[in-house]
């Protein structure tokens, strides 16, 4: 705690103890118990005993207890933070000095509030240290008056009456004064047992919300507590939680899932659990669909998990792609998917119900499958190829092409022709399936699914980005021919098929679908932009020519996403064809470019130039490597006049990239990284601080530093930084050339801070420079640049103050309110 | 009656309540696909067509014109519709068949801005037919004159008016979102309503919204002109649509959209409004070239009450509802009636040109078809539906410009449908059986029907339905001394009878009871009496019985008054009371009480008043 805070808080503690002060309001207090939170149990080394806090705890508690009955709620506050009980052992040991106000040890009452958590709060000293157990108010309401906070109507209430349940739970379950744990066969604690016993009767509830709770309290139990009685607990509870199993419907399903994984991922259970795995097996075949999946993904999830169950999981999972399949199969297909899937009516009900149970069925496992696919314990062998027969299919439903082989699959057609949300979702997945191989036959179909859903008039925006997303997937992924820069013998194919239809998206009048494209073309181009077969295919189409007229789109987004895709296709010299007649477009973008980030009203078509530039700058671009001098000077005059920080601070990013290129790289800060030779620079330092000097870098750099925006500050900190430890090692410079003369860097100073640009650029002396440099506490900078801008408003010390010159305020003004 | 096997293009005759309702006069066009091109000039390639023929095995025609046959003049005589209910601009152009030639003596009702239009269409819609040499059928049918005379049968009406038809219903029209003044109907009388939907739409475009709420509590809907395109979004279309012609003018080709002039041309123009200077077009001119091109253009900025609210807004600021009136202010779009005259001093390349008709056999976009149907950097686009663009572009091969079909429909689909109908709950829903089962060339598609319970109740060309609901009650208004002359008896609890005496006076289909009139006075003069007067007397009324007889108490109170040797048999009906000594019968049932004896009417009379006992009189 700071000294600032410790002298505030005797005052304030006063104040609020004074029932005749008026109270900050609860947001206030609320703060305030959140910092003391954070010192009890951050700083339990603070010499507290010259401080005693209860009085002041006791009355923040009790005030908002008053502000609970005038709600008509219960507090949350209090609930949230059960974890103050636990410090304060420590705290009131402290404090056992200091006589508390109304006792030491006040009786537990039948009402939450400040009665209540006293026994918690103001314990003697001594005795919860030992047994903290017999310190619970189990004899009292207070333990049903949480119970009944369960069920508040407040979620927040509600849950933190559940956690707190469970730090009760735990805490009378640490056993004696030694410490040892509770034998699981044996007497479990008074508390504890009046906890069970609640939850027992919870379990048993027809009430679905009771049941919930119960749920709740255990699956926060078995994830928090890993101790062994745990597994007691579970030896008692499980009997009644697989009887839930047996009710019809079964209920708070989606928490009974929650805890078996909850369960079934503490490491107090062993793999072989049967009884464990009895009953997730039971839920497996007992759970209707929507709940199946989650409890599937997760079984399949675990590391160590019965194989037979992970099995039936996996099916389980598979279950509705392989109805999909089903439905539609013209002929028996690959092998896979289809095998050891019976036809589950439960789930074939739920995808003919409705068009919503139908979707969210299909999104829910394709989204399950999308997040299995990369795990390292996904099931083996992974079913790839049916699986992206069933993904096509789905699409194929979507878009009204797929010929149903059955009634259901008719019904399956009709249901789901034009679903936005599942052609998403079998997009997502499909993007995912690429990782994988796949017969070469599908590998085909996805393409060509991939190509019509781009083609497609009623692709909606959305959509089309799932479906450039996912094709750049499978274009990246796919096999290149060995030792030869060519693509795969379907990639050319394809993009001379693809390239038609970039075109018409990049003039779509929906801005989103030209973003999308433009993106599609900027990662494409920049993995692609060395492969013969790409670059032929591009450079044949008007694609380059579109993305260049889009620099002009009335949407800034889209002119960012074209500035991006211009500069990497400019850098991969596919910004037009080499022919005689695009000569003009041939020309250099440099200039455009540049116009955009003077003139263009929006930050984010400024901010792509300037990433471009950088970029540029680092790869030797033709346009940036023609003279670099110049092209740095150039951008940096531009971007230091910009309005926007992020093009100021990517400035500084282009201003780095020079110093590397002109100093030689920054050095790795790493401790283990191996030491490289350091590399010579390009040329000797006096030039190179010149070069620095007359492209205006110190200039942009120093503004920078007194920026009003904090980041480009920092950034222009670590510039000057990392300026300062190259040139460390130049000590001799100074003695070579004599004294420098600071004086007309000192008198640029204050223009630096006024953000004004000192001289014209290459009339600095770099001695100068440098001895500002060192002569600046760039360190200090950097530790102040590091707080955040509120820093000041946000501290304990100003909350403190607040609610002192609240209580002051009022009292000094009583005379003039009127 | 259905009159039409065309579900966008409906003509049902509804018989309602003595009134006989024509429901749109649609005149299907695609016939017209059997000519060849009517072009400006002489065209040496198309008169020399060979035999062509088409996939059905039609051929070109170049001679006659076979109109789309009546057969509701077959089948009933125009004479007896009382009224034709227009429910948009497309759905007219039977008007003068049905006015001219069939004795048609009724009232036409479209809307206002209809009305406009289609005085202004008069000049345009057939005209090349109409001026054409050798079709005789279509010049008796379609002549200035001819058109005129049946534009001025119309009653124009505005939306939520209520309009009596002959005291017997009530017409409403609603506004039904698919274009300027388009609307459904809706056809009820005090205790019926039929909801006529047709033509209507759900998107968000220029007209004024569609009206649900007001189709809510109908007996039964019937529900046509859906769209024709059910699997192509509009907006993905438009996007199509504004996607190549931007390639196309970008490569420095032309682009041609063959479209009615009024209607969707509207939305794709405010689309290319925004669309031209976000794709660099600006300097690309647009040309709309109609006889109405001018008039159509410059009736949708003044109808303010057809449009939607923010359109309503803008005129009352005041500024043009359609942003085509900026277009025009700054040359970017032109209006030409024709290509003769200004236009063809104005013209220059790249240009997109609107221009009818979409069947491209006759009008002007003949003209360009054939100026710029040879170079592959052109491209015409078919915006409308109502044609199949593969067949309207068979006498134009080989083609080497580009064809893109971008149909823009925004009429109701089926998952609108659905909606609607879930929202609206008529008992009873009709519509054409082709929205009963899905479209041939998709049969596995079963969203692309109508899918509602009950079933929809279908009808098929010149098939006459019965519409599911019996008429049971009617209104009779009561004239006030009479009504204070009743004296209620209260029978039951909450239920109170009263006899009425009246004379029930009827006209025009309503009916009203009027107080009986007084005995006649003894006449003293000479005078005669007059007609109205002439009135038969009434008769003494007897009362009115109610109540039952219980049987055991009616035996008893016969005992007493002196009969004896009395037996009671039960029937399926009630009870028979057999008095033997007096060979009398006495059947008693629910609703009627006879007493059968010889010839003894003072046995009967004294029977009859024991009855009488046990009954309530009113």
């Amino acid at each position: 705690m700071d000294p600032e805070c410790a002298q505030l808080l005797p005052a304030l503690c006063a104040v609020l103890v004074d029932p005749r002060q008026p109270v900050a309001d609860d947001t206030c207090l609320e703060k305030l118990l959140d910092w003391f939170k954070t010192v009890t149990e951050g700083d339990i080394f603070f010499p507290v005993g010259s401080l005693n806090l209860t009085p002041c705890k006791k009355k923040v508690w009790e005030l908002l207890g008053e502000e609970r009955s005038s709600r008509g709620t219960p507090g949350a506050v209090p609930l949230v933070t059960p974890g103050l009980g636990r410090p304060h052992r420590v705290q009131c040991r402290a404090a056992a000095g200091a006589p508390l106000p109304g006792g030491a040890a006040v009786p537990c009452a039948e009402s939450p509030g400040p009665e209540f958590w006293g026994p918690l709060l103001l314990t003697p000293p001594g005795r919860n240290l030992r047994s903290p157990g017999k310190l619970l108010p189990v004899s009292s309401g207070a333990v049903d008056t949480i119970f009944s906070l369960q069920g508040d109507s407040s979620l927040f209430v509600a849950s933190a009456a559940s956690q707190l349940l469970v730090h009760v739970l735990a805490l009378s379950m640490q056993g004696g004064a030694e410490g040892q744990p509770c034998l699981p066969g044996g007497d479990w604690p008074a508390c504890a047992q009046r906890i069970m016993d609640h939850v027992e009767e919870s379990l048993c509830s027809a009430a679905t919300p009771k049941v919930t709770q119960a749920l709740n309290v255990l699956t926060t139990t078995f994830g928090r507590c890993q101790s062994p009685w745990t597994e007691a607990l579970w030896v008692r509870l499980s009997p009644r939680v697989a009887c839930l199993l047996e009710r019809d419907p079964i209920p708070a399903a989606h928490s009974f899932v929650d805890l078996l994984l909850c369960v079934a991922r503490s490491p107090v259970f062993s793999s072989s659990d049967g009884s464990l795995w009895e009953t997730v097996v039971r839920a497996l075949s007992c759970l209707g669909p929507t709940h199946m999946g989650p409890l599937a993904l997760g079984i399949l999830k675990l590391e160590h998990c019965p194989q037979a169950l992970r099995t039936q999981a996996f099916q389980v999972l598979l279950q509705p792609l392989a109805c999909v399949l089903k439905a539609t199969v013209q002929a028996p297909g690959p092998p896979g998917l289809l095998d050891g899937t019976a036809d589950d009516a439960t789930t074939v009900d739920t995808l003919l119900a409705s068009k919503s149970s139908c979707a969210g069925l299909l999104c829910r496992t394709l989204a399950h499958l999308e997040e299995l696919q990369p795990l390292p314990q996904r099931p083996s062998p992974w079913p790839q190829a049916s699986l992206l027969g069933a993904t096509v299919t789905v699409l194929r439903l979507c878009d009204g092409s797929a010929a149903p082989a059955s009634s259901v699959g008719g019904h399956l057609c009709g249901t789901l022709a034009g679903c936005v949300r599942v052609q998403r979702a079998a997009l997502d997945f499909l993007g995912t399936l690429s990782q994988g191989t796949g017969p070469q036959e599908l590998v085909t179909q996805a393409l060509a699914v991939l190509l019509e859903c781009l083609e497609s008039p009623g692709s909606s925006p959305t959509v089309l980005k799932k479906a450039f997303q996912a094709t750049l997937r499978w274009l990246l992924s796919s096999p290149k021919t060995p030792g030869c820069s060519d693509l795969g013998p379907l990639i050319p194919q394809f993009l001379r098929e693809l390239f038609p239809v970039l075109q018409k998206r990049l003039c779509h009048p929906c801005w989103e679908v030209r973003d999308s494209a433009l993106e599609f073309l900027t990662q494409l181009s920049r993995h692609w932009g060395g492969q013969a077969d790409f670059r032929c295919a591009l450079l044949a189409s008007e694609v380059p020519e579109l993305a260049l007229q889009l620099l002009q789109d009335p949407e800034s987004y889209v002119r960012a996403s074209a500035v991006t895709a211009m500069g990497q296709l400019s850098s991969q010299g596919l910004h037009a064809p080499t022919s005689p007649e695009h000569a003009e477009a041939r020309q250099s973008l440099f200039p455009e470019l540049l116009h955009i980030l003077s003139v263009d009203s929006e930050g984010f078509p400024r901010r792509a130039v300037m990433q471009v530039f950088t970029e540029w700058l680092r790869d030797g671009h033709a346009d940036a490597a023609r003279d670099m001098e110049q092209f740095v000077a150039t951008v940096l005059q531009v971007a230091s006049r910009d309005l926007d920080w992020e093009v100021r601070a990517q400035g500084l990013e282009l201003a780095l990239v020079f110093l590397g290129q002109t100093l030689g790289p920054p050095r790795t800060h790493c401790p283990y990284a191996v030491a490289l030779p350091e590399v010579a620079p390009a040329q000797p330092l006096t030039e190179a601080l010149r070069a620095l000097c007359h492209v205006g870098l110190f200039d942009f750099a120093f503004c920078a530093l007194f920026d009003c925006d904090r980041p480009v500050a920092q950034k222009s900190c670590d510039l000057l930084l990392f300026l300062r430890d190259k040139i460390a090692s130049y000590s001799s410079l100074r003695e070579a050339r004599g004294g420098p003369n600071t004086a007309s860097a000192e008198a640029t100073l204050p223009r630096w801070r006024a953000g004004e640009q000192a001289q014209p650029p290459g009339d600095q002396e770099p001695e100068a420079v440098l001895a500002m440099l060192r002569s600046l506490d760039l360190e200090g900078l950097r530790s102040t640049l590091a707080e955040s801008s509120d820093h000041v408003e946000k501290s304990p010390q100003s909350l403190l103050q607040d609610m002192l010159a609240t209580g002051g305020f009022l009292q000094g003004d009583e005379a003039d309110c009127y | 009656y259905c009159l039409s096997g065309h579900p966008t293009l409906p003509c049902n005759v509804l018989k309602f309540k003595s009134t006989t309702i024509m429901l749109d006069c649609g005149l299907d066009m695609t016939s017209t696909l059997n000519f060849l091109p009517l072009p400006l000039v002489q065209s040496p390639r198309l008169s020399n067509l060979p035999g062509w023929s088409l996939k059905d095995g039609n051929a070109f025609l170049d001679k006659i014109y076979i109109i789309p046959s009546l057969s509701f003049r077959r089948a009933n005589n125009l004479s007896t519709v009382d009224v034709i209910l227009i429910s948009n601009y497309a759905l007219y152009d039977a008007l003068p068949i049905h006015t001219r030639h069939t004795g048609f003596t009724a009232q036409c009702m479209p809307r206002n801005h209809q009305c406009q239009k289609a005085q202004s269409a008069s000049l345009l819609l057939p005209s090349p037919l109409k001026d054409a040499v050798e079709v005789s059928t279509w010049r008796r049918c379609y002549t200035m004159q001819e058109v005129n005379s049946a534009l001025s049968k119309i009653q124009l009406v505005g939306y939520s008016q209520k309009i009596e038809l002959f005291g017997a219903v009530q017409v409403t029209p609603l506004s039904s979102g698919y274009a300027l003044g388009s609307s459904n109907w809706i056809i009820q009388s005090h205790y019926e309503k039929v909801s006529y939907v047709s033509g209507s739409s759900l998107l968000t475009t220029h007209p004024q919204p569609m009206d649900q709420a007001s189709l809510k509590n109908s007996d039964v809907l019937v529900l046509t002109g859906l769209t024709q395109i059910p699997t192509a979004n509009p907006d993905g279309m438009v996007g199509e649509f504004c996607s190549n012609l931007a390639l196309t003018v970008r490569n420095g080709g032309n682009v041609l959209v063959p479209c009615y002039p009024s209607g969707v041309i509207y939305d794709l123009l405010e689309c290319l409004y925004q669309y031209i200077d976000s794709a660099g077009l600006s300097s690309v001119p647009l040309y709309f070239i109609s006889p109405v091109a001018n008039s159509s253009l410059e009736f949708s900025q003044i109808f303010a009450e057809w449009l939607c609210h923010n359109k309503q807004s803008k005129v009352y600021l005041p500024e043009p509802p359609f942003p085509h009136a900026e277009l025009i202010q700054t040359n970017k779009l032109k209006h030409y009636p024709s290509i003769h005259g200004d236009f063809s001093n104005d013209f220059r390349q790249p240009c997109v040109v609107f221009t009818g008709h979409p069947s491209l056999r006759f009008g002007d976009v003949v003209h360009f078809m054939e100026l710029w149907g040879k170079s592959s950097l052109n491209t015409v686009i078919f915006t409308e539906p109502d044609f199949s663009y593969l067949e309207a572009l068979a006498p134009y091969q080989p083609l080497a410009m580009k064809c893109i079909y971008c149909p823009i429909d925004t009429r109701l689909n089926f998952i609108q449908v659905s909606k609607l109908l879930k929202e609206v709950q008529p008992l009873h829903v009709v519509c054409p059986e082709q929205y009963t089962q899905p479209p041939p060339a998709q049969s596995h598609r079963m969203d692309l029907m109508i899918d509602c319970q009950p079933p929809a109740m279908s009808y098929r060309r010149a098939e006459v339905l019965a519409l599911p609901f019996k008429r049971r009650y009617e209104k009779i208004e009561i004239m006030p001394e009479l009504a204070d002359s009743l004296v209620p008896m209260e029978i039951k609890p909450g239920i109170s009878l009263a006899t009425v005496s009246a004379v029930l006076h009827t006209k025009d289909n309503k009916h009203l009871l009027q107080p009986p009139p007084r005995p006649a006075q003894p006449t003293s003069g000479k005078k005669r009496k007059r007609v109205s007067d002439d009135v038969p007397d009434c008769k003494v009324l007897k009362p009115l019985l109610s109540g039952s007889i219980p049987v055991e108490q009616f035996v008893q109170t016969l005992e007493k008054h002196g009969f004896s040797d009395i037996k009671v048999e039960d029937t399926a009906k009630g009870h028979i009371v057999l008095l033997q000594e007096a060979e009398t019968l006495i059947q008693i049932e629910e609703d009627s009480t006879h007493i059968i004896c010889d010839n003894d009417e003072m046995l009967r009379v004294r029977l009859r008043d024991l009855v009488l006992k046990f009954l309530q009189k009113f």
